[in-house]
């Protein structure tokens, strides 16, 4: 099966009835295996004008209760981002797919790359926290579009699956489980505010046409949902909040893999040129490297780090010029060396060996 | 054991359903590992298109093909952007009629188009051709694999056609060996 149809089918097992997108190489598949899927099972698939229309048809069908999902890559994903800000905003969960290409702008179509991990980590305005997973295979790509689902609607809020198109556009071997175990969103109790949280600082979700008023706004709410925009008190607790939900979970929500937790050299990877790294560490057991395996970018699982405590250089190969190595970077004393890879192609073992002996030689 | 095949002809030919095809049966049908993948460009039909399959008894970490063991050639320009270096003890198949070049390692030439064209009467087979000539000389994937990933892909109504020309290619690979 194919990275970006493993996606698809990874939605419909986490319950996904509603998918609105525009089409974008290397992401089509996505959307071309929803086209054929969705009318099967009672679900509705719509191609919208572009990928602005996209998101929004994504947030509409989401408060109407259904688990809701989209497609992209760079430049489309670039277009999404006002309305990415709405959904934090508005607490509105769904899965933005992101099967990143060379950019800026529309640059390599048909080529991988990972350049847009800070975009989706930063790229709205104001402050926010976002969950974003990175598969490194097909069976990936099935099984994190699954717990992207499960995130987003446990915490109401969007949930990227930054694939790249190495792993979109791969074929290989996937086991389909015959179970998956599937989140629902807490609905709104009644006696309850629309956006009254509970400790975990998620509110219960007032699906439309369930007898709720609710006011939706992107402008700064109180509980009932109303618009107070010049109120400091209420606008910091309102983004302490949207932002404390996700961050403050961090640790629960991490999702990562350690092999060699005693070595000194350390691999910090995602996506596919995990790939790279697991043939070199296999390849060369007699060097003593370490991997920390990222499933699980954002919120970063800085304590993760920790698993290595005789780690004297972490190396991050990424398909940008740095952007998780920076994120390492803060949260560890040893020196941590960008291996970037742009133009499109995975590192080849030989280049990771290389940036082996550099470090070493350091 | 990882082998490392790569598949370049012009595109329209079937090369990537080719590697879709050979891969499935690897994975499907005889219980191997495998990962396709191929070269995205912007070539739709003409140009030089490019698809690559790892195999393997074990699960696969690296998935692209960087030096492959075997290659499928079948066309000129992809001989020359594809098969022009391969390495000394790969083994390259090439289509006889349409690739004028010939590799410095080991290769057989099998008539898969013209054969498409004169005995099966479709040029568009060429690729299953192709397969089954690579079936029969590499023992890449198993027969009974190769035909139930075929019949798998290809469209209603044209199984026995398909067949034909794996079959034929069979023949042609088990020539070229000998």
């Amino acid at each position: 099966m194919q990275g970006n149809t493993a996606s698809a089918e990874g939605a419909i097992a986490a319950g996904c009835r509603f998918f609105g997108g525009y089409p974008i190489t290397p992401s089509t598949e996505v959307a071309e295996a929803m086209a054929r899927r969705m009318p099967k099972i009672g679900g509705v698939f719509v191609q919208m004008e572009d990928e602005i229309a996209s998101i929004a048809a994504v947030i509409g069908a989401s408060w109407t209760g259904k688990k809701a999902m989209t497609s992209t890559s760079g430049p489309g994903f670039s277009l999404m981002l006002e309305n990415i800000g709405f959904a934090l905003m508005t607490e509105t969960p769904l899965v933005i797919v992101n099967v990143q290409r060379g950019g800026p702008s529309t640059g390599q179509p048909t080529m991988s790359a990972q350049g847009d991990m800070l975009q989706c980590r930063f790229g709205s305005h104001g402050d926010m926290a976002v969950i974003a997973l990175a598969p490194d295979s097909v069976q990936e790509m099935y099984d994190l579009t699954v717990k992207a689902f499960n995130l987003a609607e446990r915490f109401r809020c969007p949930a990227f699956l930054m694939a790249d198109e190495i792993i979109g556009h791969m074929r290989e071997r996937i086991e389909l489980p015959d179970h998956v175990d599937v989140v629902d969103r807490r609905p709104l109790e009644s006696g309850h505010l629309p956006y009254e949280a509970g400790e975990d600082g998620v509110p219960g979700f007032p699906v439309f046409g369930t007898g709720h008023r609710v006011h939706v706004t992107g402008l700064t709410h109180d509980e009932r949902g109303y618009p107070v925009t010049t109120d400091p008190v209420l606008h910091e607790a309102l983004v302490r909040r949207l932002v404390g939900k996700v961050e403050n979970a961090r640790r629960e929500i991490a999702d990562y893999r350690v092999t060699n937790p005693d070595a000194e050299v350390v691999f910090v990877c995602y996506g596919s040129p995990a790939r790279a790294v697991q043939q070199v560490v296999a390849d060369h057991p007699d060097l003593g490297l370490g991997i920390l395996r990222l499933r699980l970018v954002w919120p970063f699982p800085e304590h993760a780090l920790a698993e290595f405590p005789n780690a004297r250089v972490f190396l991050v190969p990424e398909q940008n010029l740095g952007q998780v190595a920076r994120e390492v970077e803060r949260h560890v004393l040893v020196p941590v060396v960008s291996v970037p890879k742009l133009g499109g192609e995975l590192h080849t073992p030989a280049e990771l060996l290389r940036a082996i002996e550099e470090a070493r030689s350091r | 054991m990882r082998r490392e095949l790569r598949l370049s002809g012009f595109g329209g030919q079937g090369i990537m359903l080719a590697a879709v095809i050979v891969g499935r049966a690897a994975v499907m049908y005889d219980g191997m590992y495998a990962v396709q993948t191929q070269v995205y460009g912007p070539e739709a039909r003409g140009g030089a298109s490019m698809a690559a399959v790892v195999f393997d008894d074990e699960p696969i970490l690296y998935p692209k093909v960087s030096d492959p063991d075997i290659l499928v050639i079948m066309s000129q320009e992809g001989f020359e952007k594809y098969g022009a270096n391969a390495r000394a003890d790969a083994l390259m198949l090439l289509d006889r009629g349409l690739v004028h070049s010939r590799p410095s390692c080991r290769y057989y030439e099998i008539p898969a188009t013209e054969d498409a064209r004169g005995i099966l009467g479709k040029v568009i087979v060429a690729n299953i051709v192709m397969l089954g000539a690579l079936v029969a000389s590499t023992g890449v994937v198993s027969r009974e694999a190769i035909e139930r990933a075929v019949l798998d892909q290809v469209p209603k109504g044209t199984e026995d056609l398909n067949l034909r020309a794996l079959r034929q290619g069979y023949t042609r690979g088990e020539e070229a060996r000998e």
